[in-house]
C-alpha cells in the first residue's frame, strides 16, 4: 500500500490511457499519474486510483469512465479510492506535462521554483502563448483548485499554472 | 462499534465540514473573482478531507451509514466542530481571520496526525497537509495585506481578531474521546499545540502591525455539542435538501 511504484497489467494500459482527466480533456489519466495500480483478480480488474486533491470533483467521473471504458473491452471492474501514498504532480509523464503545455496549462516547476513563483518573488513561470517569462501571478486558486493564475505581461495572455504538489 | 474513534473522527472531520460550508457561502459573493474562487477552492479542499474522515466515520458505524448521512442527518448538539469555525461571515477582514486562526491550528494537528498508529488516519493527514500548507498562506497573507494596509482595513482586521480571539482556546482542549484515542496512539493530544499556535499566530499578527489580544476570557462548547446561535442557521442551510427532500440525490 505504501509504495510509490504503480501495478499495472500491460493489457490494460492501452485501454486506461484513453480515458482522460474531464477537466483537462488533452491529459490521459495514465500521464496524469492518478492510477497507481490496475490488477486482473479472479476475472475482476481492480483498479485504485488516488486524488490529485481531496475535494477532486473530477474523481468520480474518473472512476465511472474507467468502469465503462474496461466494460467496453469485456472487463468487470472494482475501482478503489487511495489516499497513502498521497499523488504528487512528480507523477505526471513527461508526455503529459507536453500534453498541459500545448492546452495552455503550464506545467509545474519543481518544489523549490513553485515557491518562488507563487511567492512572486521571481518570474520563471513560462507563458504557454509566446513561451516569455516576464509573468505574473494573478491568484494563487485557479479555475480548479490543482491550479493557479498568472498573466502574461508581454502578450497579455492570462494562463493557468498547474501548481507543483509534492 | 468503535464508539471512541468514532467520535474522535467526527472531532477532526466536523472542524473542516464547517469551516467549509462557511467558505463556501462566499461562492459568487467574494469581494473580487480571484479571492471568490480561492474560497471556494479552500472549501473544496476542506470538503474533500471532512469526505475521507466520514466515509472512514460511516465504515466503523456501519448500519447503513454513509457520509452523507453523517453529514447532513444529525442534529446540532451531535456536531463537535470548535465554535470558531461556525462564526458567520461579516466582512472579508472578518473571513479571513477566522480561517486564518483556524489554518494554523489545523497545520500543526495534521502534521501530528501523520504520525498516527492509524493508517487511514494518517494517510488522510498526509495528503491533506500539502492542501493545509497552501491555505494558510494564503490566509496569512491576507492578514498581513489587511493589517499592514489603509487605515480603514487594518480597524476591521483589529476587530476581526478581537472578536475571534475568545474562541481560540478551544482548539487545544482535549475531549474524554481524544484521551483515549492519545493514549491508544491514534489521536493527537491538541494541548501540546498550545505554545506553537500562538508563538506562530501573534508573529504574524506583529508582522501585520496588529495588536495581539490581551483578553484571557475564553469561550468553549463546541466540542461537547453545545454550540453559539449561529450553528442552528448554518445546519438549517446546509441540510435543507436532505431535510425538505429526504433522500433525494442529484
Amino acid at each position: 500500500m505504501l509504495s510509490t511504484k504503480q501495478h499495472i497489467d500491460e493489457n490494460l494500459i492501452p485501454i486506461l490511457e484513453k480515458v482522460s482527466d474531464p477537466e483537462i480533456p488533452v491529459l490521459s489519466i495514465m500521464d496524469m499519474g492518478v492510477v497507481r495500480s490496475a490488477v486482473l483478480v479472479d476475472g475482476i480488474v481492480e483498479v485504485s486510483i488516488t486524488p490529485t486533491y481531496t475535494g477532486c470533483p473530477a474523481m468520480d467521473v474518473i472512476g465511472d469512465d474507467i468502469t465503462k471504458a474496461l466494460q467496453e473491452h469485456g472487463y468487470e471492474s472494482k475501482v478503489k479510492l487511495i489516499l497513502s501514498p498521497a499523488w504528487t504532480t512528480d507523477w505526471i509523464t513527461e508526455r503529459g506535462r507536453k500534453a498541459l503545455r500545448e492546452y495552455g496549462i503550464a506545467p509545474p516547476l519543481t518544489a523549490d521554483a513553485d515557491k518562488e513563483a507563487l511567492l512572486g518573488e521571481k518570474r520563471i513561470v513560462k507563458c504557454t502563448n509566446c513561451g516569455s517569462t516576464n509573468t505574473k501571478l494573478v491568484s494563487q486558486f485557479g479555475s480548479t483548485a490543482c491550479k493557479a493564475l498568472f498573466k502574461c505581461e508581454d502578450c497579455l495572455e492570462p494562463f493557468d499554472y498547474f501548481k507543483c504538489l509534492k | 462499534m468503535k464508539t471512541n474513534l468514532y467520535n474522535y473522527i467526527l472531532e477532526l472531520a466536523d472542524n473542516c465540514l464547517i469551516a467549509g460550508q462557511r467558505l463556501g457561502e462566499l461562492c459568487g459573493h467574494g469581494p473580487s473573482l480571484e479571492t471568490d474562487i480561492a474560497c471556494t477552492n479552500i472549501s473544496l479542499d476542506l470538503f474533500g478531507q471532512t469526505r475521507s474522515y466520514f466515509q472512514y466515520a460511516a465504515d466503523i458505524k456501519g448500519e447503513g451509514a454513509t457520509e452523507d448521512s453523517i453529514a447532513f442527518l444529525r442534529y446540532e448538539q451531535e456536531y463537535k466542530n470548535v465554535l470558531l469555525v461556525e462564526q458567520p461571515n461579516r466582512d472579508f477582514a472578518f473571513t479571513m481571520a477566522r480561517q486564518y486562526l483556524y489554518d494554523v491550528f489545523h497545520l500543526l494537528l495534521l502534521e501530528k496526525l501523520q504520525f498516527s498508529q492509524d493508517i487511514t488516519l494518517s494517510a488522510i493527514a498526509k495528503k491533506s497537509i500539502k492542501e493545509a500548507s497552501y491555505h494558510v498562506r494564503f490566509t496569512g497573507d491576507w492578514i498581513k495585506r489587511l493589517g499592514d494596509g489603509t487605515e480603514e482595513s487594518h480597524e476591521k482586521m483589529q476587530a476581526a481578531i478581537n472578536d475571534l480571539w475568545t474562541y481560540t482556546n478551544e482548539l487545544f482542549e482535549v475531549t474524554e474521546d481524544a484521551k483515549i484515542m492519545v493514549a491508544e496512539g491514534i489521536g493527537v493530544d491538541v494541548s501540546t499545540l498550545k505554545e506553537a499556535y500562538y508563538e506562530k499566530v501573534s508573529a504574524l499578527l506583529e508582522e501585520a502591525t496588529l495588536t495581539i489580544p490581551e483578553s484571557k476570557y475564553f469561550q468553549k462548547g463546541g466540542k461537547s455539542g453545545i454550540h453559539t446561535e449561529h450553528m442552528g442557521y448554518l445546519l438549517a442551510d446546509m441540510q435543507y435538501m436532505q431535510r425538505a427532500y429526504p433522500n433525494m440525490k442529484w
